[in-house]
């Protein structure tokens, strides 16, 4: 087995695109990424790949679209307010059925807000990443170890898909180390992609990448059969993780690295002989709404916590029809909440 | 072992990430779990820097250390602002050339160590946090106590590792920096 | 009987939708014909932008990209980079390359991206229907300058060529028109030499083409290009402003 390395979250993701065959980075400097695009122009050159600064996102997110048109796996990092911008790139790549990779270190907002870590951006990921009716995949680490299983995934699933994914990561994720293992390079076979515009060497008729359609009902065919395709991945690719909610009373709900500090309060609850659980949506769209149905029909509530205003709560609420009560508990601005304040929103929970 | 949550403090150039870095890779190489989470912001040197360290035989839950067990200190600032929340019974490293302050609490075990001076006295400047690191070390995390999880050799390695190839003439300083800080 | 002309292979059939008197239909025609001079269509990708020539990916038979707007240099630049054998070209319109794309302009240039960029100047945004244009003259009425543009609060056109010869990223820069047979071969050249510099892996090509617009300036299509040859010629003066092989820089 591979050797386990310490290495920061935002250098973490940037080796596991490598080594999952992703040879093109475009970005833009932000923090608190910055860390993920200066690993990428050490790399890059070591594979034989291309590591370009953009001169703004808006270029960064476009030469992903060019690249991915190319049929190569690219991909682009960013932060909050540079994910703003790449939301007009994301929205073409989605009506052009294109791979990509984007990955979001959330900060704090909005505007320019501040750079510690924040999850507010979890409505842009999974509902207005940009204009007009399309998803995004989007994947929720909340270890070191996973933002590395989660690259290679999402691209995965954006080839098989041919839409964009996304990383919502944060700034604790990405500026923290853990132990990981990493997978070794070339595990996969590169996908065959015979919609790409890479030249037809006169064998076939010309290939177009393109999202406009001024005929409404083409349109709205092309929309449909993306709708249909979102079908298929919300009934199969939903996951999250369960953590003592079999005979939990009350469960908490929460994603990335407010789900760490979850399951620090869960597990100080547990110690105190308090029936509580948690569950981490690991794909924020899909969102894992089958496990949250399944343990809404034992569970007596749930308290979502994030780092944000509430972005997910309601989600959590449809997905469980309104049957227990969905209560909230969040910090937002750059805060994280500590362990401490939500065992305190258990307890007061418990009491009710 | 008890859980460990240290928080490793000072100003930017003093080396606390380094500090936090090479304990945690001792973590990896005892094979526990553990996370290094640094402060960051917009100043590059001089400003205040921080890192929570956990090491535990768990999963670490949440990487920001709020109630450290083990507090260094190496500037009036970081003591000032974290001495209230170490955990009772917890231990604190003092850098006693840059803080002349004695901590007021009795709750905690305190050590003083001019490991500034003592760097520029032997030859060894810039590097105060290893001799920091031998004190928690010899005090925390290679002794007979509940949080220790290494041995020194672990840590010999831990340094290799975070010691960069460009720079491999610091090893043998780092090392007899660590060596002073254990043996005061 | 002997062919004395043909539609360019690099060309579907697919009928253009430009307006009558509009030169699109030539340049169209012209990259067309130095991708079948050069024998390059098999694998050439063009990069369709946003105005009038958006559906041009409908017209050229290489593969086609269609950019969101004013990013079609950094599409292409994703092609490049991602495809280096490929023959990347973007095909764009004035408000594409110097209002919205500026920085996407300037930025591929200074880089230096080996590819081929076609730029429309016809004074004029086109497809929505005769709005100022970065390069309308001072004084030309538009939909959104009635009075005439007033450089006091709308600012002056923006040469192109000019400013892009600065830039020591840029291999070849050229202004032309095609109002007249004699300059529509002078395009054609400067076209073919803007891919064959890509071939040779020279930089950055650009060829300017001084269009005309007659819809949306009102005209006919002859006074159309009489308005060109008055207005817009003295304005942006033809000729190579750039070529690094040459040694010429304006």
């Amino acid at each position: 087995m591979a050797e386990k390395v310490l290495m920061k979250g935002n250098e973490a993701l940037a080796e596991a695109a490598i080594r999952a065959g992703c040879h093109h980075f475009f970005g833009y400097p932000i923090t608190p990424q910055t860390e993920l695009a200066a690993y990428m122009a050490k790399r890059m050159p070591q594979v034989g790949g291309t590591y370009l600064q953009a001169e703004s996102e808006l270029a960064a997110i476009n030469m992903v679209l060019g690249a991915a048109s190319a049929g190569v796996r690219a991909m682009t990092s960013s932060s909050s307010p540079g994910v703003s911008l790449k939301g007009e790139g994301i929205s073409y790549m989605a009506g052009s059925d294109l791979p990509a990779l984007i990955i979001n270190v959330q900060r704090g907002g909005p505007g320019l807000g501040g750079i510690q870590p924040s999850q507010a951006d979890y409505w842009q990921a999974t509902k207005a990443g940009g204009h007009g009716d399309f998803q995004v995949l989007v994947f929720a680490p909340s270890t070191v170890q996973e933002m590395v299983d989660l690259v290679s995934d999402a691209f995965d699933a954006a080839d098989k898909y041919r839409m964009p994914a996304m990383i919502l990561a944060d700034g604790m994720l990405g500026q923290m180390m853990e132990p990981v293992i990493l997978p070794e390079a070339g595990e996969k076979q590169p996908v065959e992609k015979p919609w790409a515009a890479n030249g037809h060497q006169n064998k076939r008729p010309h290939n177009v990448i393109n999202s406009l359609y001024l005929t409404p009902e083409k349109l709205e065919d092309l929309v449909l059969e993306r709708y249909e395709r979102y079908k298929v991945i919300e009934a199969t690719e939903q996951r999250a993780e369960e953590y003592l909610v079999e005979d939990a009373e009350l469960v908490v709900v929460a994603y990335g690295a407010s789900a760490r500090v979850a399951r620090s309060a869960v597990n100080k609850a547990r110690e105190q002989g308090k029936k509580v659980g948690l569950i981490r949506p690991i794909t924020l769209w899909p969102f894992p709404k089958d496990t949250l149905k399944a343990a809404a029909s034992h569970v007596g509530k749930m308290l979502t916590v994030e780092m944000s205003m509430g972005q997910m709560v309601d989600d959590v609420r449809l997905a469980v029809e309104c049957k227990i009560p969905v209560h909230f508990f969040g910090r937002t601005g750059g805060i994280i909440p500590t362990p401490a304040e939500v065992l305190g929103e258990i307890d007061r929970l418990l009491e009710e | 072992m008890k859980d460990l949550n240290i928080v490793f403090a000072g100003f930017g150039g003093q080396g606390v990430l380094f500090a936090g870095k090479v304990t945690a890779y001792a973590g990896l190489l005892s094979g526990k779990e553990l996370s290094w989470l640094p402060s960051y912001g917009p100043e590059m040197r001089g400003g205040t820097a921080n890192c929570s360290v956990c090491v535990s035989d768990a999963p670490i839950g949440s990487p920001l250390v709020t109630a450290p067990n083990v507090l260094v200190a190496m500037n009036l600032p970081s003591l000032d602002k974290f001495i209230d929340a170490v955990e009772p019974g917890g231990v604190v490293l003092i850098d006693s050339t840059l803080i002349d302050k004695k901590v007021e609490r009795d709750d905690v075990t305190v050590y003083y160590l001019p490991a500034t001076a003592l760097s520029e006295e032997k030859g060894l400047r810039g590097l105060a946090n290893m001799i920091l690191i031998g004190k928690l070390f010899a005090a925390v995390c290679c002794g007979e106590g509940e949080r220790a999880f290494c041995s020194w050799e672990t840590l010999d390695r831990a340094l290799q590792k975070c010691v960069p190839a460009r720079k491999a003439e610091m090893l043998a300083y780092n090392r007899q920096a660590i060596q002073l800080g254990a043996t005061l | 009987m002997a062919i004395v002309f043909e539609k360019p292979h690099a060309l579907t059939d697919a009928p253009l939708h430009y307006c009558p008197g509009c030169t699109h239909g030539i340049v169209h025609r012209l990259v067309a014909q130095a991708l079948d001079e050069l024998g390059v269509e098999g694998r050439a990708v063009g990069v369709a932008s946003v105005g009038c020539s958006v559906m041009s990916y409908d017209y050229f038979a290489c593969d086609m990209v269609e950019a969101p707007h004013g990013r079609a240099q950094a599409v292409a630049t994703g092609l490049k980079r991602a495809r280096p054998d490929n023959v990347i070209f973007t095909y764009q319109g004035d408000g594409d390359l110097a209002a919205i794309g500026t920085a996407e302009t300037v930025h591929a240039a200074t880089r230096g991206e080996n590819i081929t960029v076609i730029f429309i100047n016809n004074a004029i945004y086109g497809m929505t229907g005769g709005q100022m244009a970065p390069t309308s003259l001072p004084g030309q009425i538009t939909q959104t300058t009635p009075y005439g543009r007033d450089t006091n609060t709308a600012g002056y056109p923006v040469r192109v060529c000019e400013l892009l010869s600065t830039l020591d990223g840029v291999a070849f820069a050229q202004r032309v028109t095609v109002d007249s047979v004699q300059n529509v071969n002078i395009a054609r050249k400067a076209i073919k030499k803007a891919f064959q510099n890509q071939l040779d892996g020279k930089g950055y090509s650009i060829v300017e083409v001084l269009s005309t617009c007659p819809t949306n300036w009102g005209l006919s299509p002859v006074e159309a290009l009489d308005w060109l040859r008055q207005n817009m010629i003295p304005y942006y003066p033809l000729g190579v402003y750039k070529d690094v092989e040459a040694g010429v820089k304006k």
